[in-house]
This record gives structure tokens, C-alpha cells and sequence, in this order.
């Protein structure tokens, strides 16, 4: 709890530091598009918070969010329906596959998943004609789904918000989330307390993967078009944003709250380097790993110094 | 007896357990019947635990039978155990830490609100009221490893006791108990038996078995070796069923413990081995002063949650301090680091082994040389040969059992861990030996061994403080007992002053103090 805080109270600063030193960083249009492209990397992060939460990692997600991007945009020349279903079914069977083949055979999350992310742009490759083939969205009312806007923001925006909801409740108020917490916390125990824990490891790694792939989906509705280059690294940016927002990456503690507060707490950081212009892109990502161990080293300070007081 | 007419709930018809190099259970036999306490007892590696694992799914039998309620049962998982009305308290508390303590005792059963969503509210209500009935007064919302073992320990209990459970195994449950807890317990235990639930209960000690058990299993080396009424069992004969020795010979040895001459008046001999001064923490220390000297056996006394723990683990730096000082040999140790403490000559035995001490990825052979290391390196390069004479002497002397010196040591009984642990500690070779519960789930064999060590050891000029919740121990082995309470030490027991009694009074004594005039002020 204290330290899903920290992040919330690091973004605020930023935030405050940012509007003091740039004029055009406390604007409605900046805000707006900040929380805008923030919403794919938040609905990864939430499954991946799941799974981090039950002591595991899934290093597929950047894979199978490309994956879902390039179906959705292929499907949905057969209507919203399909252009919907392709990727959450595709992607549902691998997260199926590999929560199953982790639960059963004890296998490590890490490898397992590695595996995944290989083997999903392997196949997200061979289905895109090594990336030569860019399927464009055919369909508006799928397109609609990713650019469509209400009170300036796109309807992205307010799906992660329900799904931020959704999951916070499932954490926090159902058994399953409990489950979640237990198995993280102290698996022997867990399973001695009655607690199934191999469906739920299915579960946590079937949701990250759905999750993925909507993201996937989302994101080729708003750029009506599947791209096989992007998503390269975003299991990072998930993992990163989730550790920020304060979840243990060994398991067993942690909440969406801190995860979307590290997700916006990112995309500030990327704003303001916008902001200052003019840096070359390798440059940036310099910068923006510097800020991230500053961001981490003030949050402990904060989260120290909330504890002795 | 009336009881053995009826039908068993649970029964082992000949049950085999293997482990690689050991055969844990060999053709068990055991019957439980309801509305009976059935006492398992044997030494440390006996195959207790592993029993109860079968019982529970945890564990899948090589050969025999598993019965319930006449039908033969396989429990694939503890899951399956469980909705079938078993339920267990296992012999490491086994709950997550992380997790409230709310959390931890009602995880499967929350209360329920609208939406079938977990109302929040009323699970920390009912959370609250089970405990106080278990006399655990907590903010149940507090992650569950901010509670004392023993805490805990009664937690682990109100959660196997609310399922609606027909059978409750307990594996020593009392191991990190006080007696005040233990008569909780055992309050429990009728009752349970009263409603006509098989109770299966492990323990070592032995005139806790006299006080609740209705009958008694002898496991020995995997085989059963009596089962019967405990009542007219005699506590002799029923050592000796359990060592496997003649009842002569028990009779002989007596239940020899600590031997030394004790209890002879402070007589200054030199300065302190270790001394303390004034050691402080908000709401936890208030002042402590301690001092052991060479060869000396001081105790520590008092209730859980007095400071005891909390004493020993600032002394050796393992926890932050407001304010004091640890002397060593008169030289001022630099607090906060318990490198600097060991280097000193200063180790401790802490009391939550599962948690500070095992380091369940590693050996026997390396969990006893991991502190002794340094101290046998020569050049930073240790001989092998060195090492193995060492743990073969302790693997003796302390009888640990183990299929070998490189068996995992988390694939150890629970006593066999604790003594590795203890093994650990000795191999340093201290000046000063801080023991915090050291016998704690060891056999009444092993445990007497431990006990002649200490006093050994102490012979030879080490200081040793004590702390141990069985009183018994606690006057037979120390030279001198500190009482403690809330953090303070309210009395000192010297010589013909240590005595059972007397520190059970010295701690009345302050709870009469306490109810009286300055209780709002503590509270
Ligand atoms: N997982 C395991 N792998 C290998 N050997 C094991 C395992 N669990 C137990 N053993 C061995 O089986 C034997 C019986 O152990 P068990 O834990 O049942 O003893 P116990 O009677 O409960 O002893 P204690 O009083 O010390 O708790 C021991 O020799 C132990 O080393
Ligand atoms: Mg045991």
C-alpha cells in the first residue's frame, strides 16, 4: 500500500516540476494525449500486475500484443465481430498453453514465456510475410473502437479505465484475487491452505495474454492498421511500469492502483523529454533510464520515510 | 472402552513412504476415531509429519491404504483433504506472511456481499471477533508477519478449527506457545473432542500428551512401535517405546538434563563476556540492561511479546535501536550490523528458524559450515577436509539424521532442522551464545543432549543467554534469570531464587501492578 503511494506521490511531483518549468506541459492537450498513448502500455500492465502479484513474469506480451494487432487488422475485413475475436482467441490459447505448461511442470515463468515471446513474432512474422504484408482495417465501426473520441479522449482511455476497475476489484474483493496473493506470498502455504493453485496460475496467465492481444487490437484500430514492428520491448515497459507502481517483483504484494500510477508516471517522464526537445532518440532512452532510477530511489526514501513517521 | 466400538474417520492401513535413501513410513497402522485425541508421538525423523501428509494429500503413500470413514480414500491434493473434512495445522506455520492477518484466516471463506464480492468490512469484524476468542487482540488488517510466532501460531488454529471440519490434525502445535496460549488450546481441543471430532496431536512434550490425550501411536523409524490408552502408560515406559531402549535403561539415565552444579551466587568472576546497556526501541525495548560473564547461563523470562526476542536480536544488531549500547569484552560493538557481532564472538539462534535461519536451498554439510566459514578460511580458501571433520562431529554429536551430510536440509524433520541450526551456531565457536527457544520441537533425546552442550560449553568458558518458554528448562539451565515485561526488566532471580515459582510470581507480580493504578499509562 505505502509504496503503491510512492509512485502516486512521485507522479505528482513530476507533474508539478513539469508545469513549473514548461509552459506547454500543464495543458489540456498534453495531459490528454499523455493519458491517451498511455492506455495500451496500462491494459498490458494490468495482467502483467496479476501475474507478478502470483510470483510469476511474462516476458510474451509484447509478442502477442504485435500478434493481436496484426490479426485484429486481418479479421476485421469479416466484420467487428471477428476483427475482435481472432486476437483474443489466438492470444488466449498461448497465455492457455503457457500457463498450463508453468502450472504443471513447474517450469520457470521466465523460460516459459521467453519461449512465447520467440515463438509468437515467429509466427506474427510468418503470418505478415516477414513483415512485408501491413493488413490495413477495413472495418469503421473497429476503427471507430480506437479513434473515436468522448470529452477529448479516446474510447481506448475509458476501456482501461474499466478495465482498471474491473481488476481491481477482482484483486482485491474476489477469492480468486486473494488466491493471487497467497500463491505470490508463499505458494507451499497456499496449496496447503486449500488454495488451487494450479488453476490459478492458468487464470493469471491467460488474462495477461488476453489482455495483450486487446491491446494489440486497440492500438491497430487506432492506427487502422496492424504494424509488425511495434510492441519490441513492451514486456519490459509493462514489468518496469508494474515495479514502479510498487508491486513486489518477487510476488505476493502489490495493486492496479500503483501499476497505473507507474504507467502514467512513465508516460510523463516521456512527456517531458518531448518537451525539452531536440535530443536524439538513443539520447532519450538514456535519459529516460536515468529518470527511472531516480523514480525508484525516491519512491523507497518516500515509502522509508512514510513508515517511521 | 466404548470408543473403540466405533467406526474410524480416517485410517492408515499399512502405509509405506519412501524418500530417496529413507524409508519414511513402513506399513503404519493407525485408526482415528471421532470424539477421541489420538496422540502421535516419536522421535525427531520418526515419520510423524510425513503421516500426516499422507493424511492430507500433501503426500502420496508407496503402499497400503488410506480410509475414510470405511472407504478407501486418495486424497490427490490437500484441496481434496480438506473439503473432506480434514483439517491441519502443519508444523512450520504455514500461513503468507505478506497477507493481512484477516486475510490469512478467513482466505476461501470470506463473508460475502453484494455481487458476491468480499465485503471488506465484515471480514476484518468476524476476523477480530474469531481471534479474541483465541485471546489474539490484533489489527487484523496488519500483514500477518508482524505478529509474534506464537501469534501466528493461533492464527494457524483458528483457521483449521473453522472449517467445518470432522477431523484436526495438529503437528506440534505448541512448539512456539506460551502456557497461557497452550491453555487456550487445549480449551479448544475439548471442546472439539466434546462435539465428537478426531483430534490427531503431535507433540514432544510429554506431560502436555497426559493432559489432553485420550490414546497414543508410538511411531519409531517409520514402523509403529505401540498403540494403546495413555492413560496407566507410564511417562518412563513411554520414553522408552519411543528411544527404542530398555526401560531400565531410561529408568537409569533418568531424564538427565542439565547436570552442572547450578545456580550458585552471582560471584563476580571478571568482567562480562557481554554486557548491555540501556538498550531502547519505541514501544518495543524500554531500557534493558544484560550482562552475561564467561561461562555463565543467564535466562531470560517472562511472557510473549515481554522483549525477550527483541533483547537478544538487539544485541547482536538484527534490529534498529533508539538507543543503548552492546559491550563486548568492554570494547563497544557498532550497532546494526550483526557482521560486526559475529566477528565479536556473538551468535545467535534465532527463534524462527523457517524464517531467519534454514536456508532451505542448501545442504546440511553447508547450513552447518555457512557462519564458520570466515572464522576456518585460511587466505579465503576453507579445506575441504576441514569442513566435513567438523560436520560429521556435530552430525554425532547433536544426532541429526540425515540420509547424508548433502541430503537438502528442508527435506529434514522439523527437529533435525533445528538442530542443524544449533549445530550452525556451536561451529562458530563464540564467545557468547544467544538461544532463543533452542530445543524447540527436539525430542526428549536430543533434547537432553542439547541441554548437557550448553552446559558443556558454558563449562568451558562460554557465556550463554537463554530464553525459553518452558520453564523447566529455563530453571535447570541458567545460573541466573532476568524477568522481562513489556520491555523492561522487572526482576532478577539469583540462586536459591530461581525456581519455577518465583518467576511465574515476579511476572504476576507485575500483572497485578498493571491492572492497578498505572494501567492507562501502558495501555
Ligand atoms: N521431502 C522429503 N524428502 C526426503 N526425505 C524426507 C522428506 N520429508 C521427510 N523426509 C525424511 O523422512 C523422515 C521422517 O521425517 P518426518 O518429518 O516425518 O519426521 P517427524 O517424525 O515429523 O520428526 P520431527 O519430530 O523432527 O518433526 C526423516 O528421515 C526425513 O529426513
Ligand atoms: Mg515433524
Amino acid at each position: 500500500m505505502l509504496q503503491q503511494h510512492g509512485a502516486l506521490m512521485v507522479l505528482a511531483l513530476l507533474v508539478i516540476v513539469g508545469s513549473v518549468a514548461f509552459d506547454s506541459f500543464a495543458t489540456a492537450g498534453n495531459a490528454a494525449s499523455v493519458v491517451v498513448s498511455s492506455s495500451f502500455l496500462a491494459i498490458i500492465a494490468i495482467g502483467m500486475t496479476f501475474v507478478i502479484i502470483s510470483g510469476g513474469i511474462d516476458l510474451s506480451v509484447g509478442s502477442l500484443f504485435v500478434l493481436g494487432g496484426v490479426l485484429a487488422a486481418y479479421g476485421s475485413q469479416y466484420g467487428l465481430l471477428v476483427a475482435l475475436a481472432l486476437p483474443l482467441g489466438a492470444c488466449g490459447v498461448v497465455g492457455l498453453l503457457q500457463g498450463l505448461v508453468i502450472a504443471r511442470t513447474g517450469m520457470a515463468p521466465f523460460i516459459v514465456t521467453l519461449a512465447g515471446l520467440l515463438g509468437v513474432r515467429g509466427l506474427m512474422l510468418a503470418i505478415s510475410g516477414e513483415g512485408a504484408t501491413t493488413y490495413l482495417v477495413k472495418n469503421p465501426a473497429f476503427a471507430s473502437l480506437g479513434q473515436g473520441e468522448l470529452l477529448g479522449l479516446t474510447y481506448p482511455v475509458y476501456i482501461t479505465a474499466a478495465l482498471a476497475l474491473v481488476a481491481m476489484v477482482l484483486l482485491q474483493r474476489t477469492g480468486f484475487g486473494q488466491n493471487v496473493y497467497a500463491i505470490g506470498g508463499n505458494e507451499q502455504a497456499a496449496a496447503l491452505m486449500g488454495v488451487p493453485v494450479a488453476r490459478t496460475k492458468v487464470t493469471v496467465y491467460v488474462m495477461s495474454a488476453l489482455l495483450a492481444g486487446l491491446a494489440g487490437a486497440l492500438n491497430a484500430a487506432r492506427l487502422s492498421s496492424g504494424v509488425t514492428i511495434l510492441g519490441i520491448g513492451l514486456e519490459l515497459d509493462a514489468i518496469a511500469a508494474v515495479v514502479i507502481g510498487g508491486t513486489l517483483l518477487t510476488g505476493g504484494a502489490g495493486g492496479i492502483t500503483g501499476t497505473v500510477a507507474g504507467v502514467l508516471l512513465l508516460g510523463v517522464i516521456q512527456s517531458l523529454i518531448n518537451q525539452v526537445g531536440n535530443l536524439t532518440s538513443a539520447f532519450q532512452q538514456v535519459v529516460s533510464g536515468a529518470f527511472l532510477a531516480l523514480v525508484v530511489v525516491a519512491q523507497r526514501l518516500l515509502s522509508k520515510a512514510q513508515r517511521l513517521s | 472402552m466404548r470408543r473403540t466400538e466405533l467406526a474410524a474417520v480416517l485410517e492408515a492401513k499399512g502405509i509405506s513412504k519412501r524418500f530417496p535413501g529413507v524409508l519414511a513410513l513402513d506399513g503404519v497402522h493407525l485408526a482415528l476415531l471421532p470424539g477421541e485425541v489420538h496422540a502421535l508421538v516419536g522421535e525427531n525423523g520418526a515419520g510423524k509429519s510425513t503421516l500426516i501428509k499422507v493424511f492430507t494429500g500433501v503426500y502420496h503413500p508407496d503402499g497400503g491404504e488410506l480410509r475414510h470413514h470405511g472407504a478407501p480414500a486418495a486424497f490427490g491434493t490437500p484441496l481434496d483433504a480438506q473439503r473432506a473434512g480434514i483439517s491441519t495445522i502443519y508444523q512450520e506455520v504455514n500461513l503468507v506472511p505478506m497477507m493481512s492477518v484477516a486475510r490469512n484466516l478467513l482466505l476461501g471463506r470470506e463473508p460475502r456481499g453484494r455481487f458476491g464480492v468480499i465485503d471488506a468490512t465484515k471480514m476484518y469484524a468476524e476476523a477480530a471477533r474469531v481471534l479474541s476468542g483465541y485471546g489474539v487482540e490484533t489489527d487484523v488488517r496488519r500483514p500477518l508477519r508482524t505478529l509474534g510466532i506464537g501469534a501466528q501460531q493461533m492464527v494457524a488454529l483458528a483457521r483449521a478449527v473453522a472449517v467445518d471440519a470432522r477431523v484436526v490434525i495438529m503437528d506440534e502445535p505448541t512448539s512456539s506457545l506460551e502456557p497461557r496460549e497452550v491453555e487456550t488450546l487445549f480449551g479448544v481441543i475439548r471442546r472439539l473432542r466434546d462435539e465428537g471430532i478426531a483430534v490427531m496431536y503431535v507433540s514432544h512434550r510429554l506431560d502436555e500428551l497426559y493432559q489432553v490425550c485420550d490414546r497414543v501411536t508410538v511411531l519409531r523409524d517409520g514402523r509403529v512401535a505401540h498403540t494403546g490408552p495413555l492413560a496407566g502408560l507410564d511417562r518412563l515406559k513411554l520414553i522408552s517405546l519411543m528411544l527404542g531402549r530398555e526401560l531400565n535403561e531410561v529408568k537409569a539415565d533418568g531424564l538427565t538434563r542439565f547436570s552442572r552444579d547450578r545456580h550458585r551466587a552471582a560471584d563476580g568472576q571478571g568482567p562480562p563476556a557481554v554486557e548491555a546497556r540501556g538498550l531502547t526501541r519505541r514501544h518495543v525495548l524500554d531500557g534493558i540492561d544484560v550482562s552475561v560473564r564467561p561461562g555463565e547461563v543467564v535466562g531470560l523470562g517472562g511472557l510473549l511479546g515481554a522483549g525477550r526476542t527483541e533483547t537478544a536480536k538487539a544485541i547482536v544488531g538484527a534490529m534498529p535501536l533508539d538507543g543503548g549500547q552492546v559491550l563486548v569484552a568492554g570494547l563497544p560493538l557498532r550497532g546494526g550490523s550483526t557482521t560486526a557481532a559475529i566477528r565479536a564472538g556473538v551468535s545467535l539462534l534465532p527463534e524462527d528458524r523457517k524464517a531467519e535461519g534454514i536456508v532451505p536451498t542448501l545442504s546440511v554439510r553447508e547450513n552447518i559450515a555457512l557462519a564458520a566459514l570466515p572464522a576456518l578460511a585460511r587466505a579465503g580458501v576453507v579445506s575441504d577436509a576441514k569442513i566435513d571433520r567438523m560436520v560429521e562431529i556435530f552430525m554425532r554429536r547433536l544426532r541429526i539424521k540425515a540420509a547424508s551430510p548433502n541430503q537438502l536440509v528442508s527435506e529434514l524433520s522439523g527437529g533435525n532442522q533445528q538442530k542443524v541450526l544449533l549445530a550452525r551456531w556451536l561451529a562458530v565457536r563464540p564467545k557468547v551464545l544467544l538461544l532463543d527457544e533452542p530445543t524447540r520441537g527436539i525430542d526428549v533425546g536430543a533434547k537432553a543432549e542439547v541441554q548437557a552442550l550448553i552446559d558443556e560449553l558454558a563449562e568451558e568458558g562460554l557465556g550463554v543467554l537463554l530464553i525459553s518458554s518452558d520453564l523447566e528448562e529455563l530453571v535447570e539451565g541458567a545460573d541466573r534469570i532476568l524477568v522481562l515485561r513489556e520491555g523492561a526488566v522487572v526482576g532478577e532471580l539469583t540462586g536459591d531464587e530461581v525456581t519455577e515459582e518465583r518467576i511465574m510470581a515476579t511476572i504476576a507480580d507485575d500483572r497485578a501492578h498493571l491492572d492497578g493504578d498505572d494501567r492507562g499509562a501502558v495501555r
